[in-house]
Formats: C-alpha cells, structure tokens, sequence
C-alpha cells in the first residue's frame, strides 16, 4: 500500500474516532463540535470572501515579516559574523535576547504601533529575527579559517570573501534558521490577532468565533486553515531546501 | 561566564539611551531594576527576602511551563518510541501529526478555554499540545536513525528483548530527543505566557498585562525581563542536564 493511502486513511481513522466520541456523548457536542460539522463549518468560512481576504492578510503579513527579518538577520549575522570579536560579544547578546517570548511584548507593541497589522509584522519580525542571526552566526563562525586566507591570498577584499566565501558556506545552516523563523512568525502573527484583536486574519476569525455565541465549529474550523497554511509554508520551504541544498538539510533539524 | 561584560556593556549603554530619549514606554533599566527589587524582594527574612508575587505568580507559571512540558515529554519520547520502531504505524499518523504541528496552538486556546474552563488545566492542555510535536518528531527521528551495527552487535550480544529500549534504542536516539526538549522547552515558556494573557487569574501574563492596563511601564519591562531571563536558565539548565547525558556520544558537539 503507498504510503499516500495509508496516511489518507489515519486522517479518516482520526476523523472517524473523533465523530463516534463526539456521537457516544464522550466529548461535548457544543464545545468539541465532530468533524462533520467542523467541515461543514470550513466550507461556510471560504465561502465568504471576508474569510479569504483574512487568511491572505494573514499571510500576508507573515511573509513581510519573514521576509525583513532575513533581510536584516543575514546581513547582520555576515557583517557581525567576520569579525571575531564582535562575533563573541553579539553572540552573548543574541542569547540573552532570544528567550524573552515576543509574545511577552504584544502588550508593549500595541501601545507602540497600534493595533493594526503592523503590531503583528513588528512581533513576527521580532520574533523570526534571532533563529536566522543565530544560525547564521555560528554558521560563519564555524568556516575554516583556511577558506577565508585562502581568499584573502587571491586578493579578495572583506566583502568580496563575505559573499563569495562565508555566504556560500552559511547558506544550509541559515536556511535551517529561515524555516524555524517560518514557523515562529506565523504563529506569533496568527497569536497576536487573536489576542491583540486585529482588524483582519485567521487569529481574528478565531476571536471572533469564539466570543459572543462561542462557535466552536468556526474556532476549529479557523484552527483547520491555519493549520493548513502551515503546512503549506513548511512543504514549501523543505521543497526549497532540497532543491537548494539536497537532502542534506531535511533531517538534521530540529523543528 | 565571559558574557557578563558585553551585557553589562548593553545595560549601560541602556540607561544611557533611555535617559536621553525619555521616552515614558522606555524607563532606563535602573529604574527596572529598582521596580524589580521592590517587587519580588521585599518580602519577610524567613522566606528568603522573596514577596508575594514569586509565590502567586512566578511560582504558578513555572509549575504550568514545567509541568507541560513534562507531560509532554513522557508522552513524546513513549510514542515516538513507538512509532519509530514501525515504519508502516508512522505511515498511517505522519500526516496527521505534520498536520497537528503545523496549527499555531494559540488558536485552540478557545477551544481548551470552553473546554476545561478559566486556570491551570486549560493552560497545561495548551502547553502539551504544543510541546509535545517536537519531541515525538525527533523521538521518531532519533530511533529511525539507529543503525545497522548498532542493531548488530546488540543483536550478537544476545541482549534481551525487554533491554532493547532502554540499552539500545534510547540511548542511540537521545541526542535527537534532546534537540526536541530544548526546542519545546522555548515553546512551554511562550505558551504559558500566551494561555495567561487570555484566560488565567495570576501568573507572569497575567501581571504583565495588568502592568500595562495600568500603565505602569517599569514594572511591565520587569516581567518581561524576568521572562527573559527565565527562558535563559531553563534553556541553560536542560543543556547542563545534556551535556552530562550526552557526556559519551562523538556526535555530541555539533549541536548547539
């Protein structure tokens, strides 16, 4: 049996559990709706065309965040990267910074920005920042200094060796850093319009779902999209990856 | 610690810039540090100088983050076991499980939320959902990658079917379960804060946000650093747990 199948018929197995639990009266009907109806409810959001513009809102954002943040972060990582004591010294810096969870400054941003969508882009941007300039510090760090005198002796000058010889070099393990900053970013736009009440997107609809009458249908539904964005984002960047890198780079990663 | 200069550095050069911009959303970080001091230690002598807040909110939260990712390990590493001894088992859940990992787990909050009501139940079920993908993943990961001469000389060394797991499954699998802990570890801590900013009646979030309702921006940055400085020693913590585990193995090094 092709692998396709089987994983086609865990999803229905799950589904078919779930629907039965729901049926037998073990998970309550209103809270935990089975997936019937959740489905029903999936065809009910993409029939609105506010639901679509949501969901590209929300993309949206996240690839103008994933997207300045590798615009920043590598730049950032290759200049600081070359040179190796400031290399140590940001290194220590991106440590300290990195844990603080961006959603700790949701409060802070909204008061900054406002509440729009560039408080999501601004968190996100954050957010997906320190994995691509953590990666590709070490990254640099760890190219063999024979490269770097090897290039200097053919006469390339500081940014002739940085894009010929430490780009190339860092390029898998950034990229690693590229698609945890994906999954990171969307899920802090995805929070931050849930919990900073933003005009538009997926985390909107699910606020919006979930209070008043509470449909727990639209919530999980909404959560069904989401999750299926997702998905797209990480088949796409792993396609990439192997596209760009081979297979080297599927496996020995931790996300 | 060879880092303490550069963040000593950063702080001065801190103070320096808030107290040129004056800006009120940016107090200077001695004015955080003050705030910080006569919040969290001002308590009695008996219980270490340590007020009320550590108790009521700090405590509560790393129970909540500590206690799901715990959950989440047990249940991680056992099905990953599982799982990653059968080829055709993880063909019939993979796509189920890609597609759990990929749902950003603040949008279920509502559904925990109606679920099991306002407090800790519904945080830890928050925390586990979303900590529990990374370390089944690497758990199966790590057990796939068991290789032939391990099975073979556990095999010619006649060990007994019950020692299997524990002497040559684990062990082989345990940098790549390790790699899954630290990154879920990050996740606890940010979802903790998350479930508190919706539905809790004390920790961090909870304080953090109230600060903010109230303006009071000091106080604000105070949790937020402690949030910081929290995910640090938690992240530091499992990596000295690490390295003693992993003391043995060649690959161990490479990671981070």
């Amino acid at each position: 049996m092709p692998r396709a199948v089987r994983g086609l018929i865990g999803l229905l197995a799950f589904g078919v559990v779930w629907e039965a639990a729901v049926a037998a009266g073990l998970l309550p009907a209103r809270f935990l709706p089975p997936p019937s109806v959740v489905l029903a409810g999936v065809v009910e959001l993409f029939a609105q065309d506010a639901f679509l513009r949501d969901v590209v809102a929300t993309v949206l954002a996240w690839a103008i965040a994933l997207g300045v943040a590798v615009a920043v972060a590598v730049p950032a990582g290759l200049v600081l990267g070359s040179v190796p004591g400031v290399r140590a010294a940001s290194r220590v810096l991106v440590e300290f910074l990195r844990p603080i969870p961006s959603v700790a400054l949701i409060p802070l941003v909204v008061l900054l920005v406002g509440g729009g969508p560039e408080a999501k882009i601004t968190l996100a941007v954050y957010a997906a920042t320190w994995p691509v300039l953590y990666n590709t510090l070490y990254a640099v760090g760890g190219i063999d200094p024979v490269l770097r005198d090897t290039a200097r002796t053919c006469g390339a000058g500081p940014l002739r060796t940085m894009l010929a010889v430490a780009l190339p070099h860092a390029a898998p393990s950034v990229f690693t850093g590229v698609r945890m900053a994906a999954a990171i970013a969307l899920i802090v736009v995805v929070s931050t319009e849930f919990l900073a009440g933003a005009s538009r997107g997926i985390g909107n609809v699910v606020l919006t779902a979930s209070s008043g009458a509470g449909r727990s249908d639209l919530v999980l539904a909404a959560t069904l999209a989401a999750g299926a964005v997702g998905i797209l984002i990480n088949e796409g960047l792993e396609r990439l990856g192997e596209r760009l890198f081979g297979r080297s780079t599927r496996s020995a990663e931790p996300v | 610690m060879r880092g303490w200069p550069v963040v000593l550095a950063a702080l001065v050069l801190g103070e320096i810039g808030t107290r040129v911009a004056q800006h009120p959303f940016f107090p200077s970080p001695s004015a955080v540090l003050a705030t910080a001091a006569q919040v969290w230690l001002t308590g009695p002598p008996q219980r270490l100088l340590l007020a009320d807040p550590v108790f009521d909110d700090v405590l509560p939260s790393l129970a909540r983050a500590l206690g799901g990712w715990l959950i989440a390990a047990v249940l991680g590493v056992t099905c990953g076991v599982l799982l990653g001894r059968s080829r055709t088992a993880l063909d019939y859940v993979g796509p189920l499980f890609a597609f759990a990992r990929a749902i950003p787990p603040p949008t279920l909050i509502p559904v925990f939320l109606v679920l099991f009501g306002i407090g800790t139940r519904m945080q830890l079920a928050t925390i586990v959902f979303a900590t529990v993908w990374p370390v089944l993943l690497n758990t199966v990961d790590g057990v796939r990658s068991l290789d032939r001469v391990q099975v073979d000389t556990a095999r010619s060394l006649r060990t007994p079917r019950p020692w299997w797991i524990g002497m040559v499954v684990l062990p082989a699998a345990l940098p790549d379960i390790f790699a899954g802990l630290r990154l879920s570890l990050s996740i606890a801590v940010i979802l903790m804060v998350v479930s508190e900013l919706v539905g809790a009646a004390n920790g961090i979030g909870y304080e953090l946000l109230l600060a903010q309702r109230q303006f009071d921006f000091p106080l604000m940055w105070a949790w937020i650093g402690l949030l910081g400085a929290l995910g640090y020693g938690l992240n530091a913590l499992l990596l000295a747990v690490e390295r003693r585990a992993l003391g043995w193995t060649a690959l161990h090094g490479t990671g981070r």
